[in-house]
Parts: C-alpha cells; structure tokens; sequence
C-alpha cells in the first residue's frame, strides 16, 4: 500500500500533464472567448471534484453520527435506498424537468448517493469516518479555492468584470465558507468533542446547499445579469478534453486525500503516544 | 490577443494553490517524523 | 411528554426570570442595534426613497447582530457553576432543554424587534407600500430561523477556544438563505413591487429543516465528549 503510492503520484503527474497538453494545445480554440476558454478545463473539473469531496463529506458525516446507534443507522440504510429508487422514479414521474436539469444527472446522482454510502459504510470502520469527513472537507476546501480563483481570471477578459454575483458564482462562494467555517471549528475545538461537534456541522452545512442554491436562483433571476458565455451545447472535442481533465483532476484529488487520511491517521497515533507518555512520566520519576 | 495571460495567471494560480497545499501537508508530516523521534528517544 | 413540558418550562421561567432581575442580554442587544441604526445612518443618506429600498437588509443586520449578544449569553450562563454538566448527568432528555432556551431566545429577540422598529421607522421614515401585515410572519419566521440555529451553535461552540467568536463564524454562513429571504420580503414589502409571498415560503421551509435538524442532533453536541 505505501509502495503503491509514489507509483500513482507519478503516474498522476503524467496524466496531470498530458491533461494540461490536450487542454491547451489539442482542444479547438471557442470561437468567441478565444484561447481564455481554456480555463474551463481547469475551473470545471476542480468545481466538480470540490462538490464531489463535500458530498462525501456529507455521507461521511452522516455515518459518523449514525453508527453505534442501531435505529439511525438501519433509518439511514433505508433512507440512502430510498433516495436511489426516488431518483430513478423521479426520471419518469416528472415530465417536464425544471429548466437546466438533465434527467440521467438526476438520476445518476441519486444512485451515486446510495452507491457511495454503502460503500463507505463497508470500508470505513466508525473512527475513520471522521478522519474522512475532516479529508474530503480540507482538500474540497482547497479545490474549491482553485474554482473561486480561477472563475473571476476567466471572467475579467470574457465579461470584463472580476466578479458577478451570479447564482453559480455567489452559491460556490457560500459553500466555500460554509466548509472553511467547518474547517475552523474543527481547529478551535478541544480534541475530545471535534467529530461528533464537527459531524453535526457538516450535515447542517449539506442542508443549507440547495436552500442556498434556489434562495439565490430565485435572488438573481429577478435582478439583471450577465449573460453567462454562450449557454448552447459544448463541442463533443471539448467534452472529451474536459472529461480527461477531470479524470485527471480525481485521480489527483484522490491521491491528495489518500495522503492526508494517511497523515491524519500518523497525527492521531502521534497524540496518542504522547498522552500515553505523558501518563508513564510521573512513574518513572518515582522509580 | 492580451486575454491569454490570465489564461496562464489561471493555470499558474491553479498549481501554486495545490503546491501550497502539498507542501503544508509536508511540513506537517516532517514535524510528526520529528516527534516520532523524539518519542522513540525517551 | 408531561416531563418534558414541565422541564421546558422550568428551564423557560428561570431564564425568563434570570432576563428580568439582570436584564443582561436585553440591554446589551437593544443599545447595540441602536448603534447599528446610528454608524448605518452615517454610512449612507436616509433619504426616505434611498432607504426604503435598503432597509430590509439594515433592519435585519442589526438584529442580526444584536441576536448573536443574546446568543453567546445563553450556554455561558449554564457553564457557571457546572449547570450545564448537571443537566447532562441527569436523566432528563435533552431536547426540552434546548427547546426552551430557543424559545428564551425568541422571546428576548422578539422583545428587542419590537422596541427597535418605532426607532428604525422614525430615523429612516420607512412606510410599507406593500401589505404591511405581512412583517408580521416575516418576522416571526425569520427571527425563528436565526434564534434555533443560533442556539444550536451557541450549544456547539461552547466547546471550543474563544466560543464568542466562533458563534457567528458557525451562524453567519448557514443563514446566509434565511437572511436573504427575510431581506427580500422585508423589502418586497416595504416597496410594494413585488409580492413577498415565495421569500415566506422559503423562510418557512429554512425553519422546518432545521428545526428537525437541531432536535435531533441536539443531544449529541450536548452530550460531546
């Protein structure tokens, strides 16, 4: 497992690179934006790695709060089952789809939620789902820094403007703080209560994102905006580009959180010694 | 075209955030392998 | 269900009671959103059109604030004396307890808007051009949404380093949907343009959420250890 790990690094940087040469030099240029667009194979696939690591925060958390208590943990078996099966029936059930929403995202969504929540309740004993939560939260902070960062650098030549308070942009910004907020208290918290303390925020957090999100559609749809570049579909070259550089972007984000949960594990045995030692230095002064 | 310099200020920023990153991560692992020494040496 | 109506309203009466011998939290929040209304006034010119539009968000930054006063008050009080370890000890569920320091708080804040509005009506010359009975849920509801998750995140930064700053660090940004609903009724209401009905509804919806979500995650952070 730890000889594994400089292999995949180096074999990410390979793909990191390779992804970063299709993105700038093989995709077409866009027609209207010119080679700025390129940031999009950037911006896009870290803004979808970041919600991806903030949902596995979410499921993370959920199951540290579950486990140990028989009830809540059979309650959110089901309701994770549920949520697959609501979503798939979703697709049919409901015919004209709210605009912008596509019917297999939504059902791929609600499957990948069921998936990756028995999944992370097979491989992840209850300990380690904090040490997750705290992983998937710290490295989607920083991908999400590198969304909100590279948007406005791509806004100001396309636009003109650093920033608008648009519903993706102001919604982005809003999770970015509600998970440097978790980040913090998990910081400022005396060691003993952090999970639980911590678990209980990060669901509060996951309820707030749709309400953020359609408080905010709602805000900004009545107020004038910019129009957002182009809105038609994307050329299958550029999707394709786009595609790889998000897998390279997961597999990067994957390794990322592999070393930090390595890390955090290291840091806990660390603490632990040291309190164990700590405990055994009185008796050796006696003897 | 001038445009293209925040294309590359963007893949810039882009690395330097994660580099930033991974070099904290170091750091923080170097401190730990110090206090492991230190622990083993009592 | 008696026990811990009867618990409720023990813990209610005593804060209520504790609020009327010191009134600590209440004078501290009044003549904070007083100053709010009086630096505001300096940043920007209270023209009655100018402020119409503007005053729903002022009025309820200032409350805003001023709640999170109240907020830090109400599980520092309990820390005094061990009460609060105490009550974990106890027997008694948690969830009444937490119910009732809510409603403390909602009556504390309720208390404070309702002495504040002649004040904000009078300096900023604010007069509703929509159906101005509709403040009345607006408030209700969204003096709600802040007073639950606020107490819910007094309870949890209790147990951190410097918990009066971490309070509205943890608050602001979860509220940041109720804040927006409760300016953009209060606004819509005030300017008459546009019906305030699909911002209520939103408040509503923000509270049941979360109110579910307290009660029932309320017993771990209390019981953290």
């Amino acid at each position: 497992m730890k000889r594994a790990f400089p292999i995949l690094a180096v074999l990410c940087v390979a793909f990191l690179g390779f992804a970063t040469y299709e993105g700038l030099f093989v995709a077409p240029t866009e027609r209207t934006m010119g080679d700025v667009q390129r940031i999009f194979y950037y911006h896009v696939p870290s803004a979808w790695t970041a919600f991806l690591l903030f949902f596995l925060n979410f499921i993370a958390s959920i199951q540290y709060l579950v486990r140990g208590n028989d009830f809540a943990d059979r309650f959110a078996k089901w309701v994770a089952v549920l949520v697959g099966a609501a979503g798939c029936i979703a697709v049919f059930a409901i015919k004209p789809m709210p605009a912008g929403i596509e019917p297999s995202s939504v059902a791929t969504t609600a499957l990948a939620i069921t998936g990756l929540y028995f999944l992370i309740r097979k491989y992840f004993p209850e300990e380690r789902t904090d040490v997750l939560a705290l992983v998937t939260a710290e490295v989607g902070v920083v991908f999400c820094t590198v969304v909100l960062v590279t948007g406005p650098l791509w806004a100001r030549p396309v636009w003109g403007i650093w920033w608008t308070w648009d519903i993706r942009l102001t919604s982005t910004l809003v999770l970015w703080l509600i998970y440097v907020s978790y980040l913090v208290l998990r910081r400022f918290s005396t060691s003993g209560q952090t999970p639980s303390v911590a678990a209980a925020l990060a669901v509060f957090g996951a309820l707030d994102v749709p309400l953020v999100y359609f408080s905010i559609w709602v805000f900004r749809t009545q107020h004038p905006q910019p129009v957002i570049g182009g809105g038609g579909s994307i050329d299958p070259r550029m999707l394709h580009v786009l595609l790889i550089n998000w897998l390279a972007f997961l597999f990067f984000a994957a390794l990322l959180c592999w070393a930090r949960y390595e890390l955090e594990i290291f840091q806990r045995q660390v603490e632990e010694t040291h309190v164990l030692e700590s405990l055994l230095e009185p008796e050796n002064k006696q003897s | 075209m001038n445009s293209i310099h925040y294309l590359y200020a963007a893949y810039t920023a882009t690395w330097v955030i994660h580099l930033t990153y991974i070099s904290i991560l170091v750091r923080r692992y170097l401190r730990l392998r110090t206090e492991v020494d230190q622990l083993k040496g009592k | 269900m008696s026990t811990s109506l009867k618990i409720t309203s023990a813990t209610l009466a005593k804060d209520i009671r504790l609020e009327w011998r010191s009134k600590d939290a209440i004078n501290s929040m009044l003549f904070f959103a007083l100053l709010v209304v009086v630096i505001f006034s300096f940043s920007f010119d209270p023209t009655a059109e100018e402020s119409r539009r503007i005053a729903g968000g002022l009025v309820w930054v200032a409350f805003l604030f001023a709640a999170v006063v109240a907020l830090n008050q109400t599980w520092a009080r309990e820390l005094r004396n061990h009460v609060l370890d105490a009550y974990r000890v106890s027997p008694a569920p948690a969830n009444p307890l937490f119910l009732a320091k809510a409603l403390g708080n909602f009556l504390f804040v309720a208390v404070l808007e309702a002495l504040m509005t002649p004040l904000f009506i009078m300096f900023y010359r604010l007069r509703a051009l929509g159906p101005a009975w509709q403040l009345i849920p607006v408030a209700a509801l969204g003096t709600r949404a802040l007073v639950v998750n606020g107490t819910f995140f007094a309870a949890m930064s209790l147990r951190t380093r410097n918990r009066e700053i971490m309070l509205p660090l943890l608050l602001f940004p979860i509220s940041i949907p109720a804040l927006l609903a409760m300016v953009n009724a209060t606004q819509n209401i005030l300017t008459g343009d546009e019906s305030a009905r699909f911002w209520i509804v939103l408040l509503g919806t923000y509270d049941v959420v979360f109110t579910i979500a307290c009660l029932l995650l309320f017993e771990t952070v209390l019981d953290a250890e």
